[in-house]
């Protein structure tokens, strides 16, 4: 099992639905986030494009925050989720300097905080919160193990990127172009 | 290409930045490891939830509150039975938490002890506040008439207000939604089709195949519904068009963007028309059919070739021509959207008539992908005593001015509050609810000089915003996750019907609006106009005629109706029939001729901005409704401010940079009272700027949004007024940069 999300950079409007949702679903404290959006634009006026992306921890499947942890408090969990256990964490920050997405961030309550694929819900077979608010639909997550799975799918279908694949994390998010 | 280049919408910090603060406290909070890794979750309908509609906007998504372990307030899911929603909110609604949890709101009923506007206020009681209320109003009704008391009211508060004013003598009731917004498509698509389009508009979105955006940002307004139909139109690949100067998100993701210079697009209306004519390329069926006037207009249209437009909109012709048929081949599954705020440049309900007549020509009006034809349940009435009659009618006041007008203006009654505007009338008292007028209103200056003039302003919010500062009394409402509400009830494609009910006690000394109103009217006199026993009984009673009941709609939150009318869109069973004078769609407007309009659109060139100037272009973003969510402590985490953008040759000429502060001046002379931050962008033309419409709050009670951006409003304080029906056109004001401070206090 393996756990990845897929976000269609051309429906996303870049709303920022996914941040509010994961605000409250986590109780992530006012002036952080876990995810956020980038914009990005290219070209001269009239000749432009832009790209939306909704973006998080990728939970790569090599991911050096995990490496680098002093502790074990970065481990993989339940379907390659990438999580952090806060009463293991010493706040050292590595996994933070170590992230080459800018994933993480340091909670005010003394621990190393980031997208959690929202673990509890997607236990009870829920989608994580961004996935189940987004307006769009622009966001799909599920097991690519499983070849009949919606994002198993879609990323057939679908031409995408990962974001700078050279760091060699072999990051679990997708973006379809 | 470096990442920290990018702009992150969300501008939070997410990483390394915030390290220095980062403290080594060692993690012992287990409540949130266990919310965390959620091994006590149980699954989400195992929580106690709660229905609710929002009130952030006016599209009101059904939802359900949650509450989270300890019984607080926790989150709020968009009701998957709602078709406002499908069961996702939009980021306001999803942040509609930070409304309730907010600690700058208003806490106690005041009254004012000092001038106007200089925050001077005591704490009162209810009783008392709800006293001094009562017996002004007593006093100006029966002094000046209750007729000059005016209603100006946003948001679900106003139904029952609106009772109460009716029941007081007065039928000057208005939204600034009406005049400052949607009013201008409201008339000319009744002058056109014989009815208006109301909220949620009819667009077929779903079923669409070709979607015409004319400077509407679907995707950067988040109306719900049409962000999500859009979404799947653009998965199903139909083809958008966008006109727009700026390079809107949904330009981003459009077949076609066409760049038009600012204020032209009627030429292009006209082009599109000349084009679709004589190609033969609109619904001949259709056309004969069901509409009057062709001849004349295909006469009309002929001197208006996309060569003509290419001169005054800059857009190539051939792209005009090209997207004419990618129009035409769409048919009738084409929308060409109307658009919602649409007070531009004081020709706006001549513009919006060119869109209802392309709509017309390509035969989408009532057709599958064009509009279809919504149907609304009637709620039945609360019994009470008769109305008495209004001795001055809005309409009345207004004489012969805007014949067009279907409903009050608000701009109508700021002009009419100051003296000398209009003969035999003033306008002596205002209650305002859920409306900043201050920051709503274009010409703040206006604005001001109408509530000194007032004998009474009773102010109904939530939040400290910048017109409670002038109130002579504040009644503070819960809000909307603390109260009941009336039953909502909306057009839409099946009837259908939700529930707002409180998923906590008010906070502070709070209530709710439905409390205000009745125990007003009970120091009013006119305490039988409410006779209900509880407002669960009065929600109750019509819920029971209605096939349901308030227990039902507790546990269900919304409820779908059959449709009665028949098809959704014209049909051998369901022929179309048009409320119009000729009984078929006006192409030519004999209503208008005989009112000396125009009887079909007409381009007429607009003021433009003098040299070293820029025209103001200002809209919306999807994390804010207006000025009313930037102090939502949610919300403003993520947007906290507007910029201005700039395009980059514009930037090299005044030498600015990314980030630099800035205040802006118009051509009057009006200076923000804050700085604003550059943002250098290709995504604007080189004649125009962009804000986002709503920041730049001067309330320093409002402690998030105090000082935060700049606001429109202090801009716009040239308004080109439509004379066909009033709406108060906003983009014909011009601005400058000062680089400096021009070291203005900031007044409230």
């Amino acid at each position: 099992m393996r756990f990845a999300m897929a976000i269609d950079t051309k429906k996303c409007v870049g709303c920022s639905d996914c941040v509010v949702a994961c605000q409250t679903e986590n109780n992530v404290p006012i002036g952080y986030c876990r995810d956020w959006v980038v914009e990005v634009n290219d070209g001269t006026y009239p000749q432009l494009v832009m790209e939306i992306r909704s973006e998080r921890c990728n939970h790569c499947s090599n991911s050096p925050c995990v490496r680098c942890c002093p502790t074990g408090a970065s481990h993989y969990d339940y379907g390659g989720i990438v999580l952090v256990t806060p009463h293991k964490c010493i706040g050292c920050g590595a996994c933070i300097a170590s992230c080459p997405y800018d994933a993480r961030y340091p909670h005010p309550k003394g621990y190393v905080d980031k997208c959690t694929f929202c673990v509890h819900r997607v236990k009870e077979g829920l989608p994580p919160a961004c996935v189940a608010v987004c307006p769009t639909k622009c966001l799909y997550f599920g097991d690519t193990d499983d070849p009949r799975s919606e994002i198993s799918l879609v990323l057939k279908k679908r031409k995408y990127k990962r974001l700078i694949p050279e760091a060699g994390t072999n990051p679990n998010l997708y973006f379809l172009i | 290409m470096n990442r920290r280049n990018f702009i992150r919408i969300s501008t939070l910090s997410a990483g390394g930045a915030m390290l220095g603060s980062f403290g080594f406290g060692g993690g012992k909070e287990p409540s949130l490891l266990d919310r965390l890794t959620g091994k006590s979750h149980p699954d989400e309908s195992g929580y106690m939830r709660t229905p609710t509609y929002c009130e952030i906007c006016f599209w009101k998504c059904a939802g359900w509150v949650y509450k989270n372990d300890q019984g607080d307030i926790w989150k709020i899911i968009g009701n998957e039975n709602d078709p406002h929603c499908n069961g996702r909110l939009c980021p306001r609604g999803t942040g509609g938490v930070g409304m309730y949890y907010d600690q700058d709101r208003l806490k106690t009923p005041m009254i004012r002890t000092g001038p106007k506007g200089k925050q001077s206020f005591r704490r009162a009681s209810w009783d008392e506040a709800l006293d001094y209320t009562a017996k002004k109003l007593d006093y100006i009704g029966k002094k000046y008439g209750p007729e000059t008391v005016a209603l100006i009211t946003h948001g679900s508060g106003g139904k029952l207000l609106t009772t109460l004013m009716k029941a007081y003598g007065s039928d000057s009731i208005a939204g600034p939604s009406y005049a400052q917004c949607k009013g201008p498509r409201e008339v000319a698509f009744g002058l056109t089709f014989g009815t208006g389009l109301e909220s949620p508009e009819p667009t077929d979105i779903r079923d669409t195949r070709c979607l015409v955006l004319i400077g509407s940002h679907l995707g950067e307004n988040m109306h719900n519904t049409q962000v999500q139909e859009m979404a799947d139109a653009i998965d199903r690949g139909a083809t958008i068009i966008t006109v727009d100067p700026r390079f809107s998100t949904v330009a981003s993701k459009s077949k076609f963007w066409l760049p038009i210079k600012p204020s032209t697009d009627i030429a292009l209306l006209l082009a599109w028309t000349n084009v679709i004519i004589n190609n033969g390329w609109y619904d001949k069926e259709y056309v004969e059919k069901y509409t009057t006037g062709f001849d004349k207009l295909k006469d009309y249209v002929q001197p208006f070739s996309p060569e003509w437009a290419y001169g005054i909109t800059t857009l190539d012709p051939n792209l005009i021509r090209q997207t004419a048929k990618e129009m035409a081949n769409a048919s009738p599954a084409v929308i060409i959207h109307p658009g919602r705020h649409v007070t531009w440049y004081g020709d706006d309900t001549q513009r919006s008539r060119a869109i209802a007549i392309l709509n017309a020509l390509l035969g989408s009006w009532g057709r599958r992908g064009g509009f279809y034809l919504p149907e609304l349940k009637e709620i039945p009435e609360y019994p009470h005593p008769p109305f008495p009659p209004v001795k001055k009618t809005w309409r009345d006041i207004l004489g012969d001015q805007y014949p067009f007008a279907e409903l009050p203006l608000a701009n109508a009654i700021v002009d009419g509050s100051i003296p000398g505007n209009l003969k035999d009338f003033q306008y002596r008292g205002w209650i305002v609810n859920g409306s900043n007028l201050n920051m709503t209103m274009p010409d703040m200056h206006k604005t001001l000089e109408a509530i000194q003039q007032l004998e009474l302003l009773v102010v109904i919010d939530t939040m400290p915003m910048e017109i409670t500062g002038w109130a002579d009394v504040i009644l503070p409402e819960c809000t909307y996750l603390e109260r009941y509400d009336v039953i909502r009830n909306d057009h839409n494609r099946e009837p259908v019907i939700a529930l707002r009910m409180p998923a906590a006690e008010p906070k502070y000394d709070t209530k709710p609006d439905w409390w205000i109103t009745r125990e007003l009217a009970n120091k009013m006199g006119l305490g039988k106009y409410f006779e209900w026993k509880t407002f669960e009984e009065f929600l109750d009673y019509k819920l029971k005629r209605m096939g349901s009941s308030l227990d039902e709609m507790k546990k269900i939150g919304v409820k779908k109706y059959p449709r009665e009318s028949g098809d959704l869109y014209f049909s051998n069973d369901n022929p179309p029939t048009f409320d119009t004078p000729s009984g078929k769609i006006e192409l030519y407007s004999a209503q208008l001729e005989q009112a000396g309009f125009d009887p079909m659109p007409k381009y007429t060139p607009h003021e433009e901005p003098p040299e070293g100037f820029y025209r103001l272009i200002y809209g919306r973003t999807q994390t804010h409704t207006f000025s009313r969510t930037s102090n939502n402590p949610n919300l403003a985490s993520v947007m906290p401010d507007n910029k201005v953008w700039v395009n980059p040759k514009v930037a090299a000429n005044w030498q600015l940079k990314e980030g630099q502060e800035v205040w802006l001046k118009n051509q009057d002379g009006s200076t923000t009272n804050f700085p604003a931050k550059v943002r250098i962008t290709e995504r604007i033309r080189w004649d125009s700027v962009y804000i986002v419409h709503g920041f730049g709050h001067t309330s320093r009670l409002l402690t998030r949004a105090y000082g935060k951006g700049v606001s429109d409003s202090v801009l716009i304080t040239k308004v080109l007024t439509d004379p066909v029906m009033g709406g108060t056109g906003m983009r014909g004001n011009f601005v400058t940069f000062l680089t400096e401070n021009p070291d203005k206090e900031a007044k409230v």
